[in-house]
C-alpha cells in the first residue's frame, strides 16, 4: 500500500500493464520523453524504451487510427488524448471504426484500444480545456465508457480497461489528479493521501469495469453521480443534512442498472449530477433507466443537476459548475416533494 | 521553383547587411515602424508573463523570438486581407493598430473583454481589424482561412487570406484539407507554417520535418513552397509580398515555411527544461529578429543604441500605462465583474427557452451559489414560457 494521487495510480496501472503484458504500448502527444503534459506517463519511456512508450504527432486522429491497427496487430495500445477537448479530430475513427470493427466484421477482427483523456473544467481551462463529453462516447455502441473518482478505482479500472477485449475511453476527471476536489474552490486543497481512496496498493489489481459503487449509504433519496462529482455530491449531501445514499457509478457503459436501481427503489428519490451540458446529457439516460425500472417506487420527480447548456465559460466557472449548493437544494426539493 | 522549398531565403547575412535577389529595398522609416512593433510585441509578451506569474491573469503565452513572422507578414499585407491566426500571433494586432489595453482586456477576463470572459487569455478576435477568433484547437483555422479566400475569389474581391499554423499542428488532418482545397480552387490564400522547432515537448521531427523541409509539403500538393529566415524581418516581408502578389492576382496559394525558433516555454504551464538543454534558447538559430534588424539599421546609419534605449524606454511606459487601465476595468478576481447571466448569451443567435430557463435559474442564485425563491421549477417554466413568447 502507498499513498497515491490519481497521477501517480494512473502511471502504476501503467507501469505495471507494461511490465506485465509486452503487448501493451502506450502512445500520445508529450507522453513519452517529457511524460505528459499531467505527468502521468512520467518515466515509463526511460524504464521501457521508445517502443513502447511512443511520442506522436499532434494529430488525434492519426493515434488513435494507429492504435487500431496496432490493435488489429495483436498489441494492446493506450492512447492518451492529452485534453478531452481535443478528441473530436479522431471522433470519425473512435465511432465509424474502433467501436464497429468487432461488428462489421462479425468477430474476424477487433482492437483493444484503451483511450485516457483528461476531462472537466474548474482549472481556469477555458472551453478547450475543461469539456466533459462522455455522454457523446457513451451514445455509440461497440465501446465501454469510464469514469473514476478516485486513485484506487482509477488505477483498477485502468488495469481493467487495458486488459478489457473491448475498446475503453477512459475519462479522467483532472480536477481531482491531486486531490478529491468538493466544489468549493475557496477552501484550500485536501490532498489525496487524506483521502482512504488515495491508499492504493502498489502492485497489480483490477475494479471490474461495468460495476457501480456505493459510496455513501443512505435511505432518503439516492445521488447518481460520476468523476469529480461523487464528491461534490458529498459536500451537498452534508450541506442538506439529508440521509442519501449516494451511488459512484465509475461505468458509464455498460451501465450497472441493479446497483444503481435496487438503491433507488429503496429510498424513492433520486438525483441525477453531472458537470457536462444537460440537454441530452448523459444524466437523461440515468433517469429514464430509472424511470423504467422504479417507476412504482418513486416519491418525487427525478431532477438533474448539470452545467449549463452553454460552452464552459472561462470567467465564469464556479458560476458554470453544478457545485454543492446547486445540489443541496434539489435534493432539498425532492424531499418536499409530493 | 522547386528549391525555393528546400533553401532558405534571406536577405539580412550575418553582419546584418541587406543583399540578394529577396532584398525588398524598405525605407528606413519602414524598417523602423517595423522594429517599433517587433519591440512593443516583445514587451506587450514580457509585461503578460509577469503578470500570470503575479496571479493577475491566469494563462499566458509568448511570442518571445517569433515577433518578425507575425509583425512582417502583417506589413506585407494589406489592412483588408483576412488574418487567420494561430495562438502565437499576437504581433499581428499589434501591426494593425490594436489597442494594446483590448488585448490586457480579455486576458483579464474584465468588464471590456472582446470575448466576454468565455475564452482563455490569448484568445483574441478582431472582426473590424480582419483578425479572426483563436480556437484553442489546434490546426482548424487553416482550411477555413482557404474557405474565407475561395468566397473572396467567388464574390470578385481582391482581399486575399493568410493563416498561421505551427509545424507540430502541421500533423493533424485540417493541414491537409488546408492544401488539397487550396490547390482544387486556386484559393487566393498564404498558407504560413511557424516552424519555431518545438511543438511543447517534441521538435519538428515528430512533425515529419527531420528529412524533409515543411515548404516542400506544397509542391506534393502543386503549390508553390517556399523556405525562409523567420528572424530575418526583409526576407519574411520580401517572400510574404510575393506570396500576396500571386494570391492576388490569381495564381493561387502559397506555402510559406518560417524556420524560426520559440524561445520561451510554450505556455506559462510548461517548463521547457524538462525536455531541452536549459540554456538552448540562448543559442537562437538564426539569431534574435530583433537584435537583427536594429544592427541592420544601426549599419544603415539609421539607428543608434541611445535611440532603442530610448524606444524601449517609450514602449514600457506605454505598455505599463496600458495595463493600468485595463485592470481598472476590472480583473478575474477583484474590480468590476462582467454578469455572470451573460454567459447564456451568443449561444445561439436568439436565445431558446431551456436557456432563458437556465438563466433565471443563475440569475435567482444568491451571492453563495445557494439557489434563490424562483428555483420553485413551476414559476420558472411559467416565466420561460412567457419570455419564449416575447422573444
Amino acid at each position: 500500500m502507498a499513498h497515491m494521487n490519481m497521477v501517480h495510480a494512473i502511471n502504476s496501472a501503467m507501469d505495471i500493464m507494461l511490465e506485465r503484458d509486452p503487448r501493451v504500448v502506450i502512445m500520445g502527444e508529450d507522453i513519452g520523453f517529457f511524460g505528459g503534459v499531467f505527468r502521468c506517463t512520467d518515466g515509463l519511456q526511460r524504464k521501457y524504451g521508445e517502443q513502447r512508450v511512443l511520442d506522436t504527432p499532434i494529430a488525434e486522429g492519426g493515434i488513435v487510427a494507429a492504435a487500431i491497427g496496432m490493435g488489429v496487430n495483436g498489441l494492446k495500445p493506450v492512447a492518451e488524448i492529452q485534453f478531452a477537448d481535443y478528441i473530436y479530430p479522431a471522433f470519425d475513427q473512435i465511432v465509424s471504426e474502433l467501436a464497429r470493427l468487432r461488428y462489421r466484421s462479425a468477430g474476424e477482427f477487433s482492437a483493444a484500444v484503451t483511450i485516457r483523456t483528461p476531462c472537466g473544467g474548474g482549472i481556469r481551462g477555458g472551453q478547450t480545456h475543461s469539456q466533459s463529453p462522455e455522454g457523446i462516447f457513451t451514445h455509440v455502441c461497440g465501446i465501454k465508457v469510464v469514469m473514476p473518482s478516485n486513485p484506487f478505482d482509477a488505477k483498477g479500472l485502468l488495469i481493467s480497461s487495458i486488459e478489457d477485449e473491448d475498446p475503453v475511453v477512459f475519462f479522467e476527471p483532472k480536477r481531482l489528479y491531486n486531490g478529491p476536489f468538493d466544489g468549493d474552490p475557496e477552501k484550500p486543497a485536501v490532498p489525496w493521501s487524506a483521502h482512504p481512496q488515495g491508499n492504493v496498493p502498489d502492485g497489480y489489481y483490477t475494479v471490474p469495469i461495468g460495476r457501480a459503487t456505493v459510496v455513501r449509504e443512505g435511505g432518503e433519496v439516492t445521488v447518481l453521480a460520476y468523476g469529480t462529482m461523487v464528491h461534490v455530491a458529498e459536500a451537498a449531501v452534508r450541506l442538506a443534512g439529508v440521509d442519501a445514499e449516494i451511488i459512484d457509478v465509475r461505468t458509464l457503459a455498460p451501465l450497472d442498472v441493479d446497483t444503481l436501481c435496487s438503491s433507488v427503489c429503496k429510498t424513492g428519490r433520486c438525483v441525477v449530477v453531472h458537470e457536462a451540458t444537460r440537454f441530452s446529457g448523459y444524466g437523461a439516460e440515468l433517469v429514464a433507466t430509472v424511470q423504467e425500472e422504479c417507476f412504482w417506487k418513486l416519491e418525487a420527480p427525478i431532477l438533474r443537476i448539470t452545467g449549463w447548456d452553454t460552452p464552459y465559460p472561462h470567467a465564469f466557472e464556479w458560476e458554470y459548475f453544478p457545485g454543492p449548493r446547486r445540489i443541496a437544494a434539489a435534493l432539498r426539493e425532492v424531499m418536499t416533494a409530493a | 521553383m522547386e528549391s525555393l522549398a528546400v533553401q532558405m531565403v534571406r536577405v539580412l547575412d550575418d553582419a546584418q547587411h541587406a543583399c540578394g535577389p529577396w532584398n525588398p529595398h524598405l525605407e528606413a522609416t519602414d524598417l523602423q515602424v517595423g522594429l517599433r512593433y517587433m519591440l512593443l510585441t516583445r514587451i506587450f509578451d514580457d509585461r503578460m508573463q509577469r503578470m500570470q506569474r503575479q496571479g493577475k491573469i491566469s494563462f499566458y503565452m509568448k511570442s518571445t523570438g517569433e515577433e518578425a513572422v507575425s509583425v512582417a507578414q502583417a506589413m506585407a499585407l494589406q489592412p483588408g486581407d483576412m488574418c487567420f491566426p494561430s495562438y502565437r500571433n499576437q504581433g499581428l494586432h499589434i501591426v494593425r493598430g490594436r489597442n494594446l489595453v483590448d488585448l490586457m482586456c480579455q486576458c483579464l477576463s474584465n468588464t471590456r473583454d472582446m470575448c466576454k470572459g468565455r475564452q482563455m487569455p490569448i484568445m483574441y478576435h478582431w472582426g473590424s481589424g480582419n483578425i479572426f477568433s483563436i480556437s484553442g484547437n489546434l490546426g482548424t483555422q487553416f482550411p477555413q482561412a482557404v474557405g474565407w479566400a475561395m468566397a473572396a475569389a467567388i464574390k470578385g474581391e481582391d482581399r486575399i487570406a493568410a493563416s498561421w499554423i505551427g509545424e507540430g499542428a502541421s500533423a493533424e488532418a485540417d493541414f491537409h484539407y488546408a492544401m488539397t482545397f487550396a490547390e482544387v480552387y486556386r484559393a487566393p490564400v498564404i498558407l504560413n507554417i511557424v516552424n519555431n522547432q518545438w511543438a511543447i515537448s517534441t521538435f519538428q521531427g515528430f512533425a515529419g520535418g527531420e528529412h524533409r523541409t515543411f515548404a516542400a509539403r506544397g509542391l506534393g500538393y502543386g503549390i508553390p513552397g517556399i523556405r525562409v529566415d523567420g528572424n530575418d524581418f526583409l526576407a519574411v516581408y520580401a517572400v510574404t509580398q510575393w506570396a500576396a502578389e500571386r494570391a492576388r492576382k490569381g495564381s493561387g496559394a502559397t506555402v510559406i515555411e518560417l524556420v524560426t525558433y520559440r524561445a520561451a516555454a510554450h505556455s506559462t504551464s510548461d517548463d521547457p527544461a524538462r525536455y531541452r538543454p536549459r540554456d538552448e534558447w540562448r543559442s537562437w538559430p538564426l539569431g534574435d529578429p530583433i537584435d537583427r534588424l536594429r544592427s541592420h539599421l544601426i549599419a544603415l546609419g539609421e539607428w543608434s543604441q541611445e535611440r532603442h534605449a530610448a524606444l524601449e524606454k517609450e514602449l514600457e511606459a506605454h505598455v505599463v500605462s496600458c495595463w493600468k487601465e485595463a485592470v481598472s476595468y476590472g480583473t478575474l478576481t477583484q474590480g468590476p465583474k462582467l454578469d455572470p447571466v451573460t454567459m447564456f448569451d451568443d449561444v445561439y443567435a436568439q436565445i431558446p427557452p431551456h436557456l432563458i430557463r437556465q438563466r433565471a435559474r443563475l440569475q435567482a442564485m444568491d451571492a453563495q451559489g445557494s439557489p434563490g425563491v424562483a428555483e420553485d421549477r413551476r414559476v420558472l417554466d411559467r416565466e420561460a414560457r412567457f419570455i419564449a413568447k416575447e422573444v
